[in-house]
């Protein structure tokens, strides 16, 4: 793509250039300076835009790897495996940004082991920290033996190789049950505070909305991807099979929405639907981009075709999930909290640096490893 | 030892401050405010005396029975001690900052400027506790406001009050049932939520909320692997048995 678009390149490079300049300062203060001079976090808001955004979002975004793994993999449905190798390399380098991240956040980054032995099973957030580390570790199995493929010549990869894929299919089953797992209890995280939390958002309910959310936000990020590297790389694009997610995805956008409105029936509040303040804004704002807008778009005879409008889909369908998570785990608590969060400069900054590390990372493996191409078909098997 | 409580009666708070100064001094903490009345609860201060009008409101580590802290935090740093104190252990703590953002008082502060920050709050003084002493702003409290005891016998003290005096009291002993119940009890003339407290706590203790998802976890991981596992072997054997009717219908074709 450089060479196709010197100066589009080079701007970019540029704007990576500065993100990234930015964020090794912020990651500067934050290490020498603490919490405290690097964010806006406060006593009365703990948790800000790197819980919300780097870890409770990006695991959501990176649920693409267990769904097309367990429809490729398990529900043996091969044509989907080129769409394997991309959503495992996105899940991959997703969960490792979330770790970096979290090693951020954490006041104490380098106790972040001590879940392993000081566990508490009554903590959403222990399950959630352990299904991280062991589907990381699976993630970067499943990876890592796809990618080793390319050099099963030599001989210790060659055996590292042959070992993964003859315990590939339980390793796929524990992936996929680790994220269903971990994926719903980002959910449960929030269950703890249900008289902190806007009724707008707090449900029992909560953790079954985060698992279908997941679901359909991960396959949206496939589309996403796929879209955004067969232009940029110039790789034929699977329309077919991206219709076809986008068109569960837009069924999942639906059961979620009627889920969510039965449960506002039980529960006795559509009234707040119609409270003028700033949490109902946000409420419709994540569900018009999140739900109505993508399912308009999914459904209607044009997506048939045109791979911009199933790109559009997605692109809303991702924006709308990031909204979710931000009014989940950071606008629902404003008002109880008594202050209001913006991030801090330097906050933005290193969850920006860590996103273009992410992009940047995606764009060099897959330009070394044939992501998207015919022998991407071989996959992990 | 009997669980061991403390009862704040905001009847009988004059406002001094003794029990601000004497827990800054228990814990050598540096002064955070000229006047004791504006300063908040921060990792420097473990209570605060908050001025309403002409009465006095005391803010304080409620050390509930079932606490929240204590379920949310992944490494277990947070400990109920069968005296009655809730406590807490810096080594264990990673800093994810969940039991602040759970604790339904909102009581836990975080050490922000620090290198290696700790979570602070008031921890009932738990050193003279298992001394057999009482906590040291129940020991300075020169008017009663602030009474240490056996946790029964606070509670048959603030039901002795509220009965006594019922014109006096608002009829509500804030700690007695919230959340599950709690080791400190608060008696007031006014309703609670006037002095932030919140009112609309359930009676079950919150963790409740959280386990009633948590425990389907076993379930679920049976139940999906041995799901996945069937799906993977039947799609698989489907597939077998399509290719071979494909070879077969291929092999009878050129046969003709
Ligand atoms: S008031 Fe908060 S910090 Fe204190 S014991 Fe209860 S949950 Fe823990
Ligand atoms: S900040 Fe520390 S004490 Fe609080 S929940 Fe996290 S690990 Fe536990
Ligand atoms: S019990 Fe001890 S730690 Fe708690 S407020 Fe009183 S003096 Fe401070």
């Amino acid at each position: 793509m450089t060479d196709k678009f010197p100066l589009r390149a080079t701007f970019w490079r540029v704007v990576a250039g500065l993100i990234l300049l930015a964020g090794v300062y912020a990651l500067y203060v934050r290490v020498t300076e603490g919490l405290g001079a690097v964010s806006n976090l406060s006593d009365r808001f703990p948790w800000g835009l790197w819980v919300g955004f780097d870890v409770v979002t990006g695991v959501g975004l990176a649920a693409g790897g267990f769904t097309i793994c367990a429809v490729a993999h398990i529900f043996n449905i091969h044509r989907y495996e080129p769409l394997t190798r991309p959503a495992i390399l996105t899940a991959f380098l997703g969960y490792v940004t979330v770790i970096v991240s979290l090693l951020i956040d954490l006041g104490k980054p380098w106790n972040i082991w001590h879940p392993l032995i000081m566990g508490n099973y009554h903590s959403a957030l222990f399950e959630v920290a352990m299904c991280v580390m062991f589907y990381t570790t699976i993630l970067f199995f499943e990876f890592s033996s796809s990618a080793a493929a390319k050099y099963r010549h030599i001989k210790p990869v060659g055996v590292y190789h042959k070992l993964v894929n003859k315990l590939i299919v339980p390793i796929m089953i524990a992936g996929v049950v680790l994220s269903t797992l971990h994926q719903s209890s980002l959910g449960s995280l929030f269950l703890i505070v249900p008289t902190r939390m806007h009724p707008l958002w707090y449900s029992t309910w909560l953790p079954v909305w985060f698992y279908i959310s997941a679901i359909a936000v991960g396959f949206s990020m496939v589309t996403f991807e796929a879209y955004m590297s067969s232009r940029g790389m110039d790789h034929k694009l699977k329309f077919s099979l991206l219709s076809e997610i986008m068109r569960i995805t837009g069924v999942l956008l639906v059961i979620l929405f009627f889920g969510k409105m039965v449960e506002f029936g039980i529960d006795g509040k559509f009234a707040l639907l119609a409270v003028p303040e700033t949490e109902t804004y946000m409420w419709w704002l994540e569900t018009i981009i999140g739900v109505f807008l993508p399912v308009v778009l999914i459904f209607s005879p044009k997506a048939k075709t045109s791979r911009t409008w199933l790109f559009v889909a997605a692109t809303l369908t991702v924006f709308g999930f990031l909204f979710n998570r931000l009014n989940v785990s950071i606008t629902s608590i404003a008002k109880s909290a008594g202050v209001s969060y913006f991030p801090s400069f330097m906050e933005a900054s290193l969850t920006a640096m860590l996103v273009t590390l992410n992009i940047i990372a995606f764009v060099w493996i897959s330009k070394h490893f044939d992501l998207f191409g015919h022998h991407a078909e071989e996959g992990a098997h | 030892m009997k669980p061991k409580g403390l009862l704040f009666d905001v009847n009988r708070c004059q406002g001094c401050g003794a029990c601000y100064d004497a827990c800054k001094k228990e814990f050598n903490n540096p002064v955070t405010s000229a006047d004791f009345l504006k300063d908040r609860l921060s990792a420097d201060s473990y209570t605060v005396v908050e001025e309403y009008g002409d009465i006095y409101m005391r803010r304080l580590c409620m050390h509930c029975e079932y606490p929240t802290c204590v379920s949310v935090c992944p490494v277990s740093a947070f400990e109920k001690t069968p005296e009655g104190p809730v406590v807490y252990d810096a080594d264990a703590c990673m800093g994810c900052r969940y039991c602040m953002q759970a604790c339904p008082h909102m009581i836990p502060r975080y050490e922000w400027d620090s290198l290696a920050p700790r979570v602070q709050k008031c921890v009932m003084c738990h050193h003279r506790v298992v001394r057999g002493e009482e906590t040291a702003c129940a020991e300075a409290c020169p008017s009663g406001a602030t009474l240490f005891g056996d946790l029964e016998d606070l509670k048959k003290e603030a039901k002795r009050r509220l009965e006594a005096e019922p014109d006096r009291y608002y009829q509500h002993i804030y700690g007695l049932e919230e959340a599950g119940g709690c080791n400190v009890l608060l008696l007031s003339p006014i309703p609670f939520h006037q002095f932030a407290y919140d009112t609309a706590l359930p009676k079950e203790p919150l963790e409740t909320f959280t386990m009633a998802a948590l425990e389907k976890v076993p379930g679920i991981v049976a139940f999906s692997s041995v799901f996945l596992g069937g799906m993977y072997w039947l799609t698989k054997r489907k597939n077998k048995i399509a290719r071979e009717e494909r070879e077969q219908n291929k092999a009878e074709n050129d046969d003709r």
